[in-house]
Parts: C-alpha cells; structure tokens; sequence
C-alpha cells in the first residue's frame, strides 16, 4: 500500500497548509474586517472550528495565528473576521492591507471541543463579547444553512452599537426566523430607546437553562479573557450546569 | 487560587500547532491535573503562547500541567503536571 508506505516515512498524517486566496473582503467596523477566501482541497468545518494562518515575507520571515471561522461550512471557501490588534503581526495587514487575488496560507479546521453541528437538537446559547462573536456567527449561520431547529438565543456584547459585527445579518435573521432570538448588549453606551442601561453583563442579561424535552441548552462563551470567566460564571449562577457550558477565549497576544 | 491570566488564552488557541505533534484533537482531551485534582477538558486550559514553547495550566489552580517546546530538531512535551489525559476514541 504504497499511501500507508508514505505516511510512515513522513511521521504522524499532519493537518495540511492550503494556498487560500482573498475572494473579497468588508469592513464590519472600523477596524475588523471579514475576508472570504478561496481555498482549493478545503472539505467543509464544525461551526466554532479555527484556522491557523501563516503569512511568509519575501526574506522568509514568517507569522502565524490563530482565527475563527465565521462562515458556515463550505467546501472550498471560508470566511473569517478579524479584528485589528495594535502593533499585531498579521492583522493590520489582514484588515488593512491585503486585496482580492492576494494569497496566504492556512491549515484546519481545528478544535473538536469547542464545535456545534445540526445532531445537536437541543437549544443553543451563544454568548459573545467583542470579537468574540465570530465562531458564534459560524454557528448561527450553519444552524440556518442547514434548516435546523434547535432555537437559538444569541447574545452579543459589545462596547457600542459601532462595534457590533454583521449588523444587517444579525437584525434580519433576528426578524425572520421565529426561534432565533438576538441580543445586542453594550458596555459604553447605547442607542437612545434602549431599555437596558450599557453596562457589564450581568445575571439579568442571560435566560436560565431550559429543560425538560428539549435537552439542556448548550451555552458557548467566546471573548477575551475576563469577559469569559464572568459570562462563564453567571451562567453558572444562572443554573446552567458546568457541562453544557463550552468557553473560548482570546488575548491580547492575538493580532 | 486566582490569578490573573490577562496575557492568556487557552487551549483551543495551541491546537494547531499540537497538530504536528498528536494524531487526535487535543480539545477534547480531558486533562486530570496532577496538582489539585481538577479535571477539565485541554480546550480550557489556560495557555501562555509567549514564550519560547508553550505552557499550559490548570483552569482551576494554574498548576503547569503541560509545556512543549520545539527546537530545530525535536519537540519536547512535558506533562508531568498532568495526572492523565484522557482520550476520547469515540469521534
């Protein structure tokens, strides 16, 4: 069998570099981007999945991170958005910089934990804070693309209402999908007619779990650090119990 | 125990590059900390991607249960911290 005779000579069967090239790219605020890539010998992701993505200078300098996956899966395409960090190494040039027909490389889709398919029948809780929103928007969308009923409730946090990705997207879904529900939460300050003061997630802003037929409701918590221990411990106060809660989070490191 | 893990991320943030390494997702693994006791899945564990390898800590008492570094050559794993991991064979 000459492919198993390849795989030992090359060691353990390695998660491949693919060649994506930038199909476009918009601005969801002033500063993160959301880039659609095409990516030949891509085979589709678990929604909640990341890419890794590796960037090579001329010199052969070369710069690697970690993005989530923002689109629902898609053989040969994917989506990701990204969110300038200062002074980063990839991300200035990912949100600033790179035009369509550029190309990167990157390798995935990664992580098993942090995931949501349609087998999964129960209802879901997407919590979000920042750019924390990205793999929560993959799950929203691959709930939708593949007809799923399992009611969504999708909050997301963010410091005002300029800093919220996919806007239009989040408020259509929201008014044509009756058991999709959408929060937009702010720190800083809100718009005028809202009934919630901004301010910090707190106990009020989350729903308990549901029980009975319908499963426990799966909670997924992606944001930086400290949004995540303290969404991740309301939900606990909440009732949710630690099992059904799943957390990702991000920090300053990225970019 | 807190403390404050604002530089961190966690484990899901270092699976790719554990990819060269394990022939698994290494998310899904629970890792039992050798420290408190504490079971939780590598995809929460706290990690400190900064350095010159990577280490990861135990989300309940920031015990090291794991650190890899890859040199020219090779990669070093120690797990000492770690109790056990365990895999899930099931996916």
């Amino acid at each position: 069998m000459k492919a198993t005779d390849d795989a030992q000579h090359r060691g353990p069967a390695t998660i491949p570099w693919l060649r994506a090239e930038l199909l476009e790219g918009r601005m969801e605020t002033r500063t993160a981007r959301s880039l659609v890539f095409d990516v030949p010998g891509w085979a589709g992701h678990h929604a909640g999945q990341h890419v890794d993505v590796k960037l090579t200078s001329e010199d052969g300098y070369s710069a690697q991170r970690s993005y989530s996956i923002a689109s629902a899966s898609a053989s040969g395409q994917l989506e990701l958005t990204v969110q300038v960090v200062s002074h980063g190494e990839l991300s200035p040039y990912l949100v600033e910089v790179m035009s369509p027909g550029d190309e990167l490389e990157l390798r995935g889709p990664i992580g098993g934990w942090f995931r949501w398919t349609e087998e999964f029948t129960e209802p879901v809780l997407l919590v979000g804070g920042g750019s924390g929103i990205v793999p929560l928007m993959a799950i929203l969308r691959e709930r939708i693309r593949t007809g799923s009923t399992a009611p969504v409730h999708f909050i997301c946090v963010a410091r005002t209402p300029d800093h919220v990705f996919y806007t239009n997207e989040l408020h259509s879904v929201d008014q044509s999908h009756a058991d999709v529900l959408v929060d937009r939460l702010y720190t800083r300050s809100g718009l005028a007619d809202d009934a919630r003061a901004a301010g910090r997630l707190n106990l009020h802003d989350l729903p308990p779990p549901s029980s009975g037929d319908t499963g426990i409701t799966r909670a997924y918590v992606c944001g930086p650090t400290g949004f995540v221990e303290s969404a991740a411990d309301l939900l606990l106060g909440r009732g949710h119990p630690p099992t059904a809660i799943r957390t990702e989070r991000f920090g300053p490191t990225g970019g | 125990m807190e403390q404050s893990h604002e530089f961190a991320v966690d484990g899901n943030a270092v699976a790719g590059p554990l990819s060269e390494i394990f022939a698994f997702d290494v998310t899904s693994v629970q890792v039992n900390c050798n420290h408190c006791g504490a079971t939780n899945p590598f995809a929460e564990e706290i990690a400190y991607v900064g350095g010159p390898g990577t280490v990861l800590r135990c989300a309940d008492c920031a015990s090291v249960v794991g650190r890899f570094v890859k040199t020219p050559d090779s990669v070093w794993l120690d797990l000492s911290g770690s109790a056990s991991w365990r895999i899930g064979t099931s996916q």
